[in-house]
């Protein structure tokens, strides 16, 4: 992985001494509420419904054993003992003191990480395919060009107060793992004819309000072009973003505005005109940061048979919780952070530890973070499977759902976010609870429910095959089901079925819903292809079958 | 008497906006509006002459007028308006402009003239009564930074610079 030289630790140092300043002059009353926030906020720093929030940058999801134990140590000492891992990657600690902010802030910094730009209107923490560098499928690895953006995003002079957030995401391989079309940017590395990488650059696409899926603003795009292209997509878009309307202010309206042709000549023109100004991507630094990311030192070993003969609940882990690797005799490991009775993507202090110890053993000393809200351990030799499985089963790290039903994707919601319309937390229970039989989830096969408590989206809920949408209805949790949305190679923003659910209905109509499709699928076909097969009309008539309200 | 942070210097202002009181010699600086309204009116003036922009005026339409101007102002309502960054790394690094550029208002605070001198102002006017010695030992905040920018801040380290040595920084 990455390491930060001289220049990157000089900077996470001089940030923590100036937010260290920042929070002292705020609570000596030299900065205001007003003032402070959007210097808190590209900190990491939220102000949430108990406490303040802050949210941890793992950049494109990579994490070394060490990091992972500074993270467990962090939640010891300055929060409860647990952390909440995101849809983007990062890491939220729910409940630390402001007056320690700084100090956590400069713990981070001595393992090479940081909160800057997690929050506010600037470039946000660059996503990536969590199956970088192992993938089959991979094209180029996305992670040394996230880490280069990472780096040009931070502290830029000119766009660190941008209309609003800005999301960044890269993929490397021809299936889109990272989301990247539902990004600001999304940016998909390309290998050309002659061998040359390049990449195809999407724009505009985006959840929350409105969602949109990026287009195409450019098809092929140099890597040396990188760093110049991004910044004058950036400076179109600072200039002439919306500002008078926080809902109106994402890029997608601006590119939908113009339309993508007159966006993409103002871009290209501006790219032009600026080049030889603009920040520049060499090839020897393009090499430097390429040499971080080298394959791992693998043994030459060879596929094995890991599971026949093994016990069933073995055989189930091993079919759901892991996938294939490039290199012979590899496979990489989901730790599922869905147990049943747990808040998806919560981790313990002492899971962290044992985790990190785990991947010393068994996978190079390196943990990925998914935006699944899951971890993974990347390169573990398939011999080592059975053992890895008993120790992440005393972990409680081993529920063999990973890509069912229960494997959901949940906002904090209600209980911890201000902005939140309903609870996710208390429905994810609920569903836990109702779908509780294994054999039944297998059944069902792959199904993703994305799950929001209102319609920020951060738990994406418009690209779950089921997304799940907290609403308010007269100061009650109610819940909006869709169908047919998809993230994951071929994006598609779901179909709200109907009218909205009570809380105590969610379960039970998700029953519904998937009885319908257990009825009328397919030989071996998926939820999603069902959907897409027969649409939703279907599904909406049983949904609310003993709904009066609906009839 | 007005004080600004000029090139890291604290001094009194020489510069009167239009409808302050000002002789004919003076340096004076105009809104964008009036100033187009009527350039020659302005140009034949003996003292100096600035332009004053806002957030949402395009810097192309100066370019005219670029060669009459000593100094170039531009707005920040507030600390959350970036585009006054991006009008100055135009008027420098696309306009040539190598007069004084000056950030005026309530978004120039200490917590962001670090940032704003990167992209190219080289005078910094704060609202009356922020502490500008504050201010200016803000710019020392960093020591490196990952982007190319203006050198008035003097970096020990920088990364991702343009390669061309003749386009090696913003000229200002
Ligand atoms: S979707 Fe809404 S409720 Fe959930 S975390 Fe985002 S802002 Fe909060």
């Amino acid at each position: 992985m990455y390491r930060y030289d001289e220049l990157d630790q000089a900077l996470v140092d001089e940030r923590v001494a100036e937010f260290r300043d920042q929070v002292r002059r705020h609570l000596a009353g030299e900065l205001s509420e007003e003032e402070f926030r959007p210097l808190r906020l590209r900190n990491g720093l939220y102000i949430q419904r108990h406490a303040p929030m802050l949210r941890i940058a793992i950049p494109y999801g990579l994490l070394s054993a060490q990091q992972l134990r500074a993270l467990a140590h962090i939640t010891r000492r300055y929060d409860r003992g647990y952390g909440h891992f995101t849809t983007r990657q990062n890491l939220q600690l729910n409940w630390p003191a402001l007056a320690d902010v700084p100090d956590i802030l400069a713990e981070l910094a001595r393992v090479q990480m940081h909160a800057i730009q997690t929050s506010g209107n600037c470039v946000r923490n660059v996503t990536a395919d969590h199956m970088a560098g192992i993938a089959p499928d991979e094209i180029d690895d996305p992670r040394p060009y996230c880490e280069i953006i990472r780096q040009w995003a931070t502290l830029h002079p000119e766009f660190t107060y941008l209309p609003r957030k800005f999301k960044i995401a890269v993929t490397g391989s021809a299936e889109d793992r990272a989301a990247s079309e539902v990004h600001d940017i999304g940016l998909q590395l390309r290998r050309a004819t002659g061998g040359e990488i390049g990449f195809t650059v999407r724009v505009g696409g985006g959840l929350g309000r409105a969602p949109v899926i990026g287009q195409v603003i450019r098809e092929w795009l140099p890597v040396t072009d990188l760093l110049a292209y991004l910044e004058a997509i950036l400076r179109i878009y600072n200039l002439h973003g919306r500002r008078d309307n926080i809902h109106k202010a994402r890029i997608k309206v601006l590119v939908k505005s113009l339309g993508i042709e007159r966006f993409r000549s103002e871009v290209e023109h501006e790219w032009q005109a600026g080049r030889a100004c603009a920040a520049q991507l060499s090839a020897s630094e393009l090499e430097r940061v390429r040499g971080f990311f080298r394959p791992q030192a693998y043994e030459s070993l060879s596929n094995i048979d890991v599971a026949s003969g093994r016990e069933p609940p073995f055989q189930a882990w091993y079919r759901y919780n892991t996938r294939p690797h490039r290199v012979p005799g590899y496979r990489a490991v989901l730790v599922s952070l869905k147990a049943h009775g747990a808040v998806p993507g919560d981790m313990t202090a002492g899971q962290m530890e044992a985790l990190a110890d785990l991947a010393e053993r068994v996978s190079f000393g390196l943990v990925r973070s998914t935006h699944t809200q899951n971890l993974l351990l990347a390169d573990v030799p398939q011999h080592r499977l059975h053992e890895v499985w008993q120790e992440l089963l005393s972990l409680g790290l081993a529920m063999p759902n990973i890509g069912t039903l229960t494997d959901m994707i949940a906002c904090p919601g209600l209980d911890f976010c201000s902005l939140a319309n309903a609870g996710t937390l208390s429905v994810a229970r609920q569903i836990q609870e109702r779908f509780d039989d294994l054999d039944y989830l297998y059944d069902l096969g792959e199904i993703e429910i994305k799950m929001s408590g209102c319609m920020n989206a951060c738990g994406h809920h418009h690209v779950g095959h089921i997304g799940i949408l907290g609403v308010d209805k007269h100061g009650e949790e109610w819940y909006q089901i869709s169908l047919g949305g998809s993230a994951n190679g071929f994006t598609a923003l779901g179909e709200v079925i109907g009218p909205s659910v009570p809380q105590p209905e969610v379960a039970i109509t998700l029953e519904r819903i998937v009885e319908t499709y257990r009825e009328l699928r397919e030989d071996g076909e998926r939820f999603i292809d069902t959907v897409r097969r027969i649409g939703i009309a279907p599904f909406r008539e049983r949904a609310y079958a003993l709904h009066p309200a609906a009839a | 008497m007005r004080y600004i942070l000029q090139r890291r210097e604290l001094r009194p202002d020489d510069w009167r906006y239009l409808g302050e009181e000002c002789a004919e010699s003076d340096a004076l600086i105009v809104p964008l509006a009036q100033l187009r309204a009527d350039p020659l009116q302005w140009q034949k003036r003996s003292g100096p002459l600035g332009a004053l922009l806002g957030p949402a005026d395009s810097v192309a339409e100066l370019s005219e007028l670029l060669p009459w101007l000593a100094l170039v102002a531009l707005q920040f309502p507030n600390p959350g308006d970036g585009r006054g960054y991006s009008q100055a790394r135009l008027l420098r690094a696309r306009l040539g402009f190598a007069g004084e550029l000056r950030a005026v208002g309530a978004g120039v605070r200490q917590d962001q003239v670090f940032l704003l001198t990167r992209c190219g102002f080289d005078s910094l006017e704060p609202l009356p009564g922020v502490d500008l010695e504050a201010v200016r030992r803000a710019l020392n905040r960093y020591s490196v930074a990952y982007q190319p920018g203006s050198a008035q801040v003097e970096l020990r380290r920088q990364r991702f610079m343009p390669g061309a040595p003749s386009a090696a920084r913003s000229p200002d």
